[in-house]
């Protein structure tokens, strides 16, 4: 049985589990249809192009894990930005830890969509916010199909949420193969702000094929800083579905820093429904072996008087492969546009491969766009000043490419964020500088 | 302390270096001048260590060892510096981490402990201080945006900061005006000492009015044609090349 028709058969399972009277069913009844009519996408979408899910489905993933496993928090301390107070919702093979959580309700919802999903006081925000960002394309829609646990956050007005939040998904391996789709769900109301980190770690060498989706809703005035850590085991894949819809005066950022796992797709999608608003989507891509790295970013101008920012750097080395492709659409209405893409790459081994494609549809005439890609190699003539001062060639090469990822490490705000993607940054280059940029 | 003995080099099969011969010991000051394309700054850059040039013949011995087979940074660790004609710019990398980063690699590979950052501090403000290098200047990415003078102060800074045995000055006076010029030639004069030496590559004898030269040499079709004390600078200066040109070809 290919995963295809698994998954449509578990449907029909979960479907028995599943209080069949909410407005998130019918949702969910819908979705499947989708997925069942579209299947998963192939290379003959123009989306999908340079991206090939064939070899990660062959997998037998079990979709639904048999057994709950623990975990001790020493054991897996390293994956926590542990040097910070912080809120933290954490996730072993799919099910809620309590045990790894810190979660609340004091003033503010940080805590699980299985509650929002069940529970009536969510259901307003449920009924106003879940799946209202979300496309209909197959990979979200069979995610909200089976969606059942994530995180679920909402900030109320006037809040500043001092401490950051990290969400966190393991997977021990216990199953041989496992399918994971989380579902996140965030709010955050006028002139709040709140910073999130997400990570995806399989601690085994198992298989896993993560398809999660996040919506976000940025309020009037509301900042949302988001980070996600990518950096997990070569035999776990992601499709990261992410849908930040804005409201007027809103600041919404995504840092994605992808050091790999097998395949990594990112589809990142900022929609500005109001007029000041501000986007920022930034990304380090640092890959080796046969790891694939996907960044498919859009962000959709609609209103006046908006700016969005993107700069992803991408060094790519030994057989690995780069796609990215961004698509801005300015809107007729969205006159006084400031859209700015840059989407560098070094590539460090002959077989390498990059490919990227921007992409820009402007219907209105009184805008500013634009874009730029770059591939190249390290720079020779650099190289040879450092070692004439002394720098080995390794931590010469180490250097240039830190420099090359600064731009982007230089907007994160959190310092000990920083520091940790500094860290695993030279851990990947294997070298030891002893500064940070 | 540097030997060339009967140096050829050449950059993808084209032949530059034919047949160099010099000579310098510790406290001495050398100059060499000569027309554009004579293989000035190919001779400094093969002294260096510029992996893209070919010793086809002769060698470089540096304190009685032959250094071809040494890398760059395994020359620099000998005590080779060369300021560069054109110093690269490095975006995202601070003047005082990049100097931080190359000196602590030279400890590194002679077996010794980080400089402590106190004394590193020290050390920078000093050297700083030296070159009349402003402190926020420090803390600007490496020669981004630098005028020609900054970039040239900048790399004497590094050399004060690294006490190079051999400086090799590849036309650090190309982009200086008089100012800059003084500052410059100043701080190497005051780096100056009876176990170092220096070695000027330049077109012009405005920098050796500064820096004064204890030899003078005259690089012409990869060979040295001519060698001399000072005075052989002011000649050239007044009569320009054309004459040693003749002298050679004739």
């Amino acid at each position: 049985m290919d995963l295809k028709e698994k998954l449509l058969s578990s449907y029909l399972v979960f479907e028995d589990h599943v209080d069949i009277d909410t407005y998130v069913h019918n949702l969910r009844n819908d979705a499947i249809k989708i997925f069942e009519d579209k299947g998963f996408p192939t290379k003959k979408e123009e989306a999908w192009k340079y991206t090939s899910l064939n070899k990660i489905l062959k997998e037998d993933y079990s979709v639904f894990p048999k057994q709950e496993n623990a975990i001790e928090y020493n054991d897996v301390k390293k994956y926590f930005i542990h040097d910070i107070d912080s809120y933290k919702i954490v996730f072993i093979d799919g099910k809620y830890s309590s045990h790894l959580s810190q979660t609340t309700h004091d003033g503010m919802d940080i805590c699980l969509m299985s509650a929002a999903l069940t529970k009536p006081k969510y259901r307003l925000i449920i009924e106003n916010y879940f799946n209202k960002a979300a496309t209909k394309d197959s990979l979200p829609s069979l995610n909200t199909a089976f969606s059942s646990e994530g995180a679920y956050i909402h900030i109320p007005k006037n809040k500043m949420v001092e401490k950051p939040i990290q969400i966190i998904h393991f997977s021990t391996g216990n199953e041989s193969a496992l399918m994971l789709q989380p579902r996140n769900l965030i709010v955050v109301d006028e002139n709040s702000h709140v910073q999130i980190i997400e990570r995806h770690q399989s601690l085994t060498n198992s298989p896993v094929l993560t398809n999660s989706v996040t919506e976000i809703f940025t309020n009037k005035r509301a900042i949302v800083d988001y980070y996600k850590i990518q950096n997990d085991s070569l035999n776990a894949s992601l499709i990261d579905n992410t849908f930040i819809k804005q409201k007027q005066e809103s600041v919404a950022s995504v840092h994605t820093f992808a050091f790999g796992g097998n395949l990594v797709r990112n589809n990142l999608n900022f929609y500005q429904h109001g007029e000041r608003i501000d986007s920022t989507l930034k990304g380090v891509t640092i890959i080796g072996d046969k790891q694939h790295v996907d960044h498919n970013t859009l962000v959709h101008h609609i209103e006046p008087n908006c700016e969005s920012h993107q700069d992803y750097k991408g060094i790519f080395g030994e057989n690995s492969t780069g796609v990215f492709n961004g698509k801005i659409i300015v809107e007729k209405e969205a006159q006084k546009t400031n859209a700015f893409q840059a989407n560098n790459n070094i590539l460090i081994s002959d077989k390498a491969t990059i490919n990227t494609k921007p992409q820009l549809e402007i219907f209105a005439d009184d805008v500013k766009c634009s874009h730029g890609c770059t591939i190249g190699q390290l720079d020779e003539s650099a190289l040879f000043y450092m070692q004439s001062r002394g720098i080995p060639k390794k931590e010469a090469k180490a250097l240039l490419m830190y420099a090359f990822s600064n731009n982007v490490l230089s907007s994160v705000k959190i310092p000990e964020m920083k520091q940790r993607i500094t860290k695993i940054i030279a851990n990947k280059l294997g070298v030891n500088l002893g500064f940070d940029l | 302390m540097l030997k060339i003995n009967n140096l050829h080099a050449s950059v993808e099969d084209k032949s530059i270096l034919k047949g160099v011969n010099l000579e310098v010991k510790p406290g001495e000051v050398h100059a060499i001048m000569g027309p554009n394309g004579s293989g000035k700054s190919t001779l400094a850059a093969v002294i260096a260590g510029k992996e893209e040039y070919e010793v086809e013949k002769g060698n470089i011995l540096f304190e009685g060892e032959d250094i071809e087979e040494l890398s760059a940074e395994e020359r620099a660790h000998k005590g080779v510096f060369l300021s560069f004609q054109y110093p690269v710019e490095i975006p995202g990398v601070s003047v005082t981490n990049f100097i931080k980063t190359a000196i602590n690699e030279s400890r590194k590979a002679k077996g010794l402990e980080d400089m402590p950052a106190k004394d590193m501090l020290k050390l920078i403000r000093e050297k700083a201080d030296l070159l009349e290098i402003d402190r926020k200047f420090l803390s600007r990415s490496l020669n981004e945006g630098f005028s020609g003078g900054e970039k040239k102060r900048n790399e004497i800074f590094q050399m004060a900061m690294l006490n190079p045995k051999l400086a090799i000055l590849d036309e650090t006076d190309s982009g200086l005006d008089i100012d800059a010029l003084r500052i410059v030639a100043n701080g190497v004069n005051k780096l100056k000492s009876k176990d170092n030496a220096v070695v000027v590559i330049t077109h012009y004898q405005r920098l050796l009015d500064h820096i004064v030269p204890d030899f003078v040499h005259v690089l012409y079709n990869g060979k040295i044609v001519k060698s001399g004390t000072k005075e052989l600078a002011h000649e050239l200066e007044e009569k320009g090349y054309d004459w040693i040109k003749e002298e050679v070809n004739a």
